[in-house]
């Protein structure tokens, strides 16, 4: 096994309702789905975003688009209109949580190394 | 009735959107419909203030001269337009856009529908003494503890005005408060005579809205995946939905202009503000999003398929903005070395000064931008060679002169603080006043019975 951030096997966008952020994370590959769905639980969610959100986490599967929906509730300072936060509507939690370290199979951490950044350029840079 | 594929663009996915955007769909090729969104939850607030101060304000006047633009091609090539730009005074916006018209030289050939009695504002005495607490749907406090701080109250409207206004032959419809969903789906309901208990099309109609809602955010705008790859966002096209009579839809965008849409690009638009994708509650349909059928079909082409619905609830979401104080946010930047360290003394500084003077505040939020701004906690310690960072400092409080004192304490921290310290040439923070939404629910035989679609002829 081998640990890799969620980064290299999801995307993911997220928004705002009210007070709470929701983070929308993505299988780049449908076969990659069922992992994802086992390892990033609400509780992993939950003890991820310690300290950055205030309220419980629910989590939503959406087989048919191979991707997960989390609410983090009492994200947000209030949320909207209220909030003193740089990101009061939510917009950057996705990163956030593609930040999280997962376990995978040692061919699948090598199949997906290095997806989700940009790729390095200059001489010598991988293709 | 048409049996070919209707042809829904949008143009713009919230007041501040890119202005040529709706040129690009109507120039770039064959569209039938337009649909503006222009209305987030704070807008009617604003907009019910500019009322306050002038009774033909208060609605998007972004909207006018766009018309003005593409009066002639829209008449010419029969494109109708919808939009909820009419704010908290559709009916001004619909006059200033049939004067647009004239001007535009369309007079005689079409003519604006307007759809009103979302907006509350002044029923909500009446309301109340009838029973209708419109408790807060996040604390279930009753509005009667903040009555008096209301902005503005405004009904979640669903199609089926705007249906009525495209049946009785407008060329553009300018609502209030409708969902901006239902911009979308009103037209497919209309063009295919949908019956209003056809759950399944209705909801795929939702669907298409809610990819359609927010712009460039479904054709490649904002998109994680690959971001890098997505050719020419500069003159990003739009998302057009080519609807059928089924409730079935592809998502693709005008084949001469940038952006992308695919697999990835639409899902990552069907999760922004998901809630239980299950119950996606609008006013004419609960549209059940596990069971969206996607498939790519070619370059910039994704089928949508499969969709359920059931039917709504008897309630309808009333969107309540109120004053909830004041608020204000510092900044200054300190440079390398030891930024993070600078800045953190800084902070240590001004909150004993904000101490020592006894100003109370119900919130006082540290942040370092150029460190963990955007992630906080799961930014880590900031790295030692840290070249910059802007120390950003918000306060959130009722007493509004607390809050002016904390602007006028910023400044100082040049020269009694932290070394190496600039970006403070925008002089004093701004104190703003805080207007907060306040979502409630409202028997919907309290509002359908008062909504009218009235006609302005150009």
């Amino acid at each position: 096994m081998a640990t890799i951030p969620l980064l290299e096997l999801a995307h993911a966008r997220s928004g705002d309702k009210g007070n709470t952020a929701n983070v929308g994370v993505i299988a780049y590959e449908p076969s990659d789905y069922p992992l994802i769905r086992d390892r990033v639980t609400a509780d992993r969610v939950v003890e991820h975003f310690r300290g950055l959100i205030e309220g419980p986490v629910e989590r939503f599967e959406l087989d048919n688009l191979h991707a997960l929906n989390f609410l983090l509730h009492g994200a947000l300072d209030g949320g909207g209109t209220v909030s003193l936060m740089t990101d009061a509507q939510g917009k950057v939690f996705s990163t956030a949580l593609l930040r999280m370290e997962i376990e995978v199979p040692d061919e699948v951490a090598e199949r997906v190394r290095g997806r989700g950044r940009v790729p390095a350029a200059g001489p010598g840079a991988s293709p | 009735m048409s049996e070919h594929p209707v042809r829904i663009a949008s143009g713009q996915g919230f007041w501040g959107d890119d202005l040529e955007a709706p040129v690009r769909q109507v120039e770039g090729g064959p569209i039938d419909y337009l649909m503006l969104d222009y209305l987030a939850e704070v807008t009617m607030s604003i907009m019910q203030k500019q009322r306050s101060r002038n009774p033909a304000a208060g609605y998007a006047r972004d909207f006018v001269p766009l018309m003005e633009r593409i009066f002639p091609a829209c008449a010419r090539r029969g494109i109708r337009v919808v939009s909820n730009a009419g704010g908290v005074n559709p009916g001004e916006c619909a006059r200033a856009v049939a004067e647009a018209g004239r001007r535009a030289g369309v007079s005689g050939r079409a003519k604006v529908g307007v759809v009103s009695g979302d907006d509350l504002m002044d029923r909500l005495d009446e309301l109340s003494a009838a029973g209708h607490e419109l408790r807060n749907m996040e604390t279930d406090e009753p509005l009667a503890s903040v009555r008096h701080s209301v902005r503005s109250a405004n009904v979640y409207l669903g199609a089926r005005p705007i249906v009525r206004a495209l049946q009785g032959g407008a060329l553009v419809v300018v609502t209030g408060r409708s969902t901006d969903t239902a911009l979308t789906y009103a037209p497919m309901a209309h063009e295919f005579g949908w019956r209003w208990d056809s759950w399944d099309r209705l909801a795929s109609g939702v669907v298409a809205g809610h990819i359609n809602e927010c712009g460039a955010q479904a054709s490649g705008g904002n998109c994680l995946a690959d971001w890098w790859t997505i050719p020419d966002l500069a003159e990003v096209g739009f998302p057009i939905v080519e609807a059928h009579r089924d409730g079935s839809f592809a998502v693709t965008k005008h084949p001469g202009l940038g952006g992308a849409v695919s697999l990835r690009t639409v899902k990552e638009q069907i999760l922004y503000e998901m809630g239980d994708p299950a119950t996606y509650i609008t006013p004419d349909v609960i549209a059940d999003f596990t069971t969206i059928r996607l498939a790519a079909e070619g370059s910039d082409r994704v089928r949508v398929h499969g969709v359920r619905g059931r039917a709504p609830t008897p309630y309808l979401k009333v969107s309540i903005a109120y004053a909830a104080g004041f608020k204000a946010v510092g900044t200054l930047v300190y440079a390398w070395p030891d930024a993070a360290a600078k800045a953190r003394a800084a902070s240590r500084i001004l909150r004993e000064r904000l101490d020592r003077l006894g100003l109370a505040f119900d919130r006082v939020l540290v942040e370092m931008v150029g460190w963990d701004a955007t992630h906080g906690p799961l930014a880590g310690e900031p790295p030692r060679d840290l070249p910059e960072v802007q120390l950003r400092v918000g306060v959130r409080g009722p007493d509004r002169a607390a809050i002016e004192r904390f602007t006028r304490e910023i400044a100082p921290l040049v020269l009694t603080g932290p070394p190496s310290v600039t970006g403070f040439a925008g002089g004093r923070p701004r104190v703003q006043e805080i207007v907060a939404y306040w979502p409630a629910l409202i028997d919907r035989t309290v509002v359908e019975p008062q909504l009218s679609v009235d006609f302005v002829d150009i």
